[in-house]
């Protein structure tokens, strides 16, 4: 036993000292800016790239939303480097999707030398970044922060996804107009932004257009496993349909529990249900005849989603959801962007910045989560949600 | 004899303390002024201060009362959002940023002092295990309660609304046009403005630390050691043992609102998901790797551990689980014999570090 | 009507609260440490469970007995190495041992199994209905309840009945008297975990049963209410951690449909701080009498 403790004991030592020495090499990676290969795409051979950085969730609950921004940008950066025009170096730092950890993340990439941001991921750690980007000029450009206040009063940051506002008129206005007579029950995450923004809207739009809501549920990070309760109220209140302004994780649940409760009503939901198709393990039969807005669909036809979705799936294994589309569309408005605007590389954080805030406006963009995609000088995009609904484990555009 | 010795040791270990503090202070702002230091080093001043007062706050409550706390991430929070609010309204009032600071984080003492004062009343009748979980249930409570919490504010004054329906939104908070949503319910507050730096946390840091140094050397303090060694024996000495528990509880808790204040004005965004469970955690552990009762282990500590999962950002994926192996590692190497010896034996020079982080 | 089935849904989710609870108590009780790392497991569990049914396409049943053996292992492990040489140290540096297990276990799934979350395919599918169609019953709430009644018969009659149950009463009691006793303290102490983990293997399948989603951090806020509904009904005692669960659940489904979603998790606590003012040391547990 004595033997055994001692063994133990110097394994743990060893262990510890390994994790020493690899903090050392930590801190020392740090002065050289050298980066790992896992989180950099390889830099333009000729050393002349523009430092493109990002950061979002790749630990913690938020993780898939963050690993799908980074392994798209990443598709999106090798792409354009192998076309030559332009280059790019990326570099992308986790921030658990917390305001505090992203503006940690934000402080290393700007010792990094970046240039231009592409993020943060989430809503929370956009706000939190956005206000140390605008004053000190940093173009930004979210690939799916969704709230208004990220871009509130900053005219250096912009958005690739819908603000949550546009998601809720857009919701109220589809359900007013086709679905006539609907009682709306709503279920949505309170202590999320993104939930809360599109409900905020979507009750107010929907009061003014006479939708009828019989029943508001919400749930919390902490109570998002068991929605019977909500479902039974909302089944109670003889609502026929249910608004889903989540992501497709609980939204997932949420159908699964209704269906063990024999409640079958027209689930309606956002842009974060996009995905919950791919989730593994996931019975697409449950999905049956949910209708969804959402800019982007791995199943659509055209020739730019099917070649991305291809390359993604080679690269992780995974169908890329609306995040990764979001983010793949990012660095490629970022690129056209730089050239509408004649940046070279060589310029100053704050000389791109004043240049593509000038150029944004100007700039009409063809791209995975929309044609023809303008922005306003807020920041705010403007582009088509479509609504589809699910058959038969595809989308499709509903009536026909 | 042996009194004044103790003492003096005391009072050695407290000049240390202090020296460290300011020693550090002037180093990293000559660091920083000559641009020796990394923006992100920099980054982590204001939050590292926050939490080592944090620490320093929770070390209060753990190692000098003796009661385990697990919700103290929720006076950090009441004494944030009462810092944006005060900060945010008085915008106009006091223009000074300095100023405005103070205030601020004197208004998130004296809420958290009071919630900290009601926790207290039925907190403190209880004992061990039974009072850390009625903690850790104030922690979530205050969590959910300014969850539903909508405040803004106009001409006209401040305007609150409590959601707990969910039904309501920042509209209804009836404001005018020049009026401002300060905190838009599980939202937070956003778009503050960010008036926190170095300076306040170091004031800061050394503010609690005489507090909570003089107070433990205090008639009081040694009230409530005693309370801490044998509840029973300071009982039979005459010693009120619920007032004692009190004060140093509300004193815990106004401590952790004044960082709280700090923190939240450091940030442009703050939700109160941010102090949840993991966070008091992350704070406990500060406290007992530094030491119970040593405030100068939970200076280290709090700084130590804070920068550590940023200086392991290298290895992206692997940091967060590298964290929780040094956690084990170090608390088997302080508190295991054999472990210990066997450090001592293999790695001599360690010998000193792990004394003074013990 | 829509009374019952908040009833059923709250006893269905206090069930699953109860099995968690069980096994929290039974290291409690022995070990008088919190196994912060035990929500964990059952996060562990749960992926075993997925894997074995997705990769090796075995039936349901089958992976669970096989999270259950891993997962026992996994507690033995876990105890030998973490908390075993920490028998001595004082209950704060376990407390905190645990929270670095925590953060071990969600981390190394994390890496192993990736962020996205995993839809868990149920053990049983199905359910009926009563009073004309009025009330539904989903069969995984019936095995879910089933489960946990039988798993507390069956722990409380090996700890009054068994020689081991019996010793680790005495263990819990007091340890030093235990051992002059002849029994081997720290093959106890091992035991128990072992049947705490297995009982959170059982509880992480049952969970996912009921809300399918499986991600690294699945296990934590169960394992807090879990441990909740331990203190609840009176930390270390088996009927306590039964009771406390069942209640937690009921009155967590109640709040949400009576008085408001958001605040659920508030009122669960609120009635827990009552509960603990009124009796100090929970609804079943032994008041302590204090030696001077």
């Amino acid at each position: 036993m004595k033997t055994f403790k001692r063994v133990m004991a110097l394994v743990m030592v060893a262990a510890l000292c390994l994790v020493c020495f690899a903090a050392c090499g930590g801190s020392e990676g740090e002065t050289t800016s050298s980066a790992p290969a896992d989180s950099t795409s390889a830099p333009a051979a000729d050393g002349a790239a523009f430092k493109i950085g990002s950061t979002g969730p790749l630990t913690g609950e938020a993780a898939i939303y963050g690993t799908a921004v980074m392994n798209a940008a990443k598709i999106a950066v090798d792409e354009i480097n192998a076309e030559g025009k332009i280059k790019f170096e990326f570099k992308y730092e986790d921030d658990v999707a917390d305001g505090e950890t992203a503006v940690n993340a934000y402080n290393k990439l700007m010792d990094w030398g970046m240039q231009i941001l592409m993020g943060p991921v989430t809503t929370g750690s956009s706000i939190a970044v956005g206000a140390k980007t605008f004053e000190e000029r940093v173009f930004s450009l979210t690939p799916s922060g969704s709230s208004t206040d990220i871009i509130d009063g900053k005219d250096n940051f912009f958005q690739v996804c819908f603000t949550d506002p546009n998601q809720g008129t857009g919701s109220a206005d589809y359900i007013s107009e086709n679905m006539k007579d609907a009682k709306v029950a709503v279920i949505y995450r309170n202590d999320d932004a993104y939930s809360q923004g599109i409900h905020d809207t979507f009750v107010k739009e929907a009061k003014a257009k006479n939708v009828e809501i019989v029943y508001e549920g919400t749930f919390t990070k902490d109570t998002a496993t068991d929605f019977s309760v909500q479902l039974t109220a909302a089944k109670a209140a003889n609502a026929d349909t249910v608004f889903l302004p989540i992501y497709y994780q609980p939204a997932s649940v949420i159908l699964k529990q209704a269906n063990d409760m024999g409640y079958k009503p027209t689930f309606f939901g956002v842009d974060g249900m996009d995905g919950i198709l791919t989730m593994e393990g996931f019975d697409a039969k449950l999905a049956e005849g949910v209708m969804l807005l959402t800019p982007f669909s791995a199943d659509a036809e055209d020739e730019k989603t099917q070649s991305f979705v291809k390359k993604y799936k080679e690269a992780y294994g995974d169908t890329p959801n609306q995040f990764a589309a979001d983010a793949y569309d990012g660095i490629y408005i970022i690129a056209e962007a730089l050239q509408k605007a004649g940046c070279t590389v060589d310029m100053s954080a704050e000389e791109i910045c004043e240049k593509l805030i000038a150029v944004m406006p100007t700039l009409s963009f063809d791209g995975l989560t929309g044609e023809g995609m303008t922005w306003a000088k807020t920041g705010e995009v403007s582009k088509a949600p479509r609504a589809v609904v699910i058959k038969d484990g595809v989308y499709v555009t509903p009536g026909k | 004899m042996s009194k004044t010795k103790a003492i003096k040791k005391g009072s050695v270990k407290t000049i240390i303390t202090y020296a460290l503090v300011v020693v550090s202070f002037i180093l990293v702002t000559v660091f920083s002024k000559s641009g020796m230091l990394s923006r992100s080093t920099q980054g982590l001043l204001v939050p590292v201060c926050c939490y080592i007062v944090m620490a320093i706050s929770l070390n209060l409550t753990v190692g000098v009362l003796g009661e385990l706390s697990l919700g103290h991430a929720g006076f950090m929070s009441i004494g944030a959002f009462t810092g944006v609010i005060i900060s945010m309204s008085l915008q106009t009032v006091i223009p000074s940023t300095a100023l405005r600071l103070v205030v601020a984080i004197l208004c998130g003492m004296v809420t958290a002092a009071v919630a900290g004062f009601l926790i207290g009343i039925p907190v403190l009748k209880l004992r061990g295990d039974y009072l850390a979980i009625v903690t850790l249930a104030f922690g979530e409570i205050i969590k959910e309660l300014i969850n539903c919490l909508l405040v803004g504010i106009d001409e006209n004054g401040l305007h609150f609304i409590f959601n707990p329906t969910g039904t309501k939104s920042a509209d209804d908070l009836g404001l005018s046009e020049a009026g401002k949503v300060i905190i838009k319910g599980a939202q937070g507050a956003t778009g503050t403005q960010t008036i926190a730096n170095f300076t306040a946390g170091f004031i800061l840091i050394i503010v609690a630390l005489f507090i909570v140094l003089n107070f433990v050397n205090s008639r009081t303090g040694r009230a409530v050691l005693a309370i801490r060694d044998n509840r029973i024996a300071a009982e039979s000495c005459g010693i009120n043992i619920t007032k004692f528990k009190m004060i140093a509880f509300v004193l815990s808790a106004s401590i952790a609102g004044a960082a709280g204040a700090l923190y939240g004005m450091n940030y442009s965004n703050l939700t109160s998901a941010k102090f949840d469970f993991n966070t008091s955690i992350l704070i406990l552990v500060f406290v007992v790797l530094g030491g119970l009762g040593n405030m100068l282990g939970s200076i280290i500590a709090a700084t130590v551990l804070y920068v550590l999962p940023e200086a392991l950002r290298e290895f992206s994926d692997y940091r967060m689980l590298m964290y929780a192996v040094v956690l084990i590692l170090v608390m088997l190497a302080t508190n295991n014999p054999s472990v210990k010896n066997l450090f001592m034996k293999i790695i001599p020079g360690k010998k000193e570090k792990e004394g003074t982080v013990k | 009507m829509e009374f019952l089935s908040y009833l059923i849904s709250g006893i269905s989710l206090g069930s699953v609260y109860a099995i968690i609870a069980l096994g929290y108590t039974m290291v409690y009780g022995i070990a008088k440490m919190l196994n912060f790392a035990h929500g964990d497991v059952i996060m562990i569990g749960g992926y075993i469970s997925y894997i074995t049914v997705s990769s090796l396409n075995i039936p349901g049943w089958l992976s669970v007995i096989i999270a259950m053996a891993v997962c026992t292992v996994l507690g033995i492990v876990i105890e030998g190495l973490a908390y075993k040489p920490l028998r001595s140290a004082p209950s704060l540096a376990v407390l905190i041992t645990a929270i670095g297990v925590s953060y071990f276990l969600q981390n190394s799934a994390l890496l192993i199994w990736g962020a996205d979350p995993k839809t868990y395919k149920p053990l049983v599918d199905g359910n009926f209905k009563l009073f004309d169609g009025q009330l539904t019953i989903s069969f995984v709430s019936i095995l879910t309840i089933v489960a946990c009644i039988v798993i507390m018969i069956a722990l409380s009659l090996f700890t009054s009945k068994s020689k081991m149950g019996k010793a680790m009463r005495a263990c819990s009691e007091d340890k030093g008297a235990a051992q002059l006793m002849g029994i081997n303290v720290n093959f106890t102490i091992s035991v128990t975990f072992a049947i705490g983990s297995a009982l959170a293997a059982i509880a992480g399948v049952l969970l996912l049963s009921s809300y399918p989603s499986l991600m690294p951090t699945t296990g934590s806020m169960p394992g807090i209410k879990a441990f909740t509904a331990a203190v609840f009904g009176g930390i270390g005692s088996i009927p306590g951690a039964f009771l406390g669960g069942i209640l937690l659940g009921v009155i967590e489904s109640f709040a949400k449909a009576y008085i408001s979603t958001q605040l659920a998790n508030s009122i669960v606590f609120a009635v827990l701080i009552i509960v603990l003012l009124v009796r100090p040391t929970g609804l079943l547990g032994k008041r302590i009498q204090e030696k001077v």
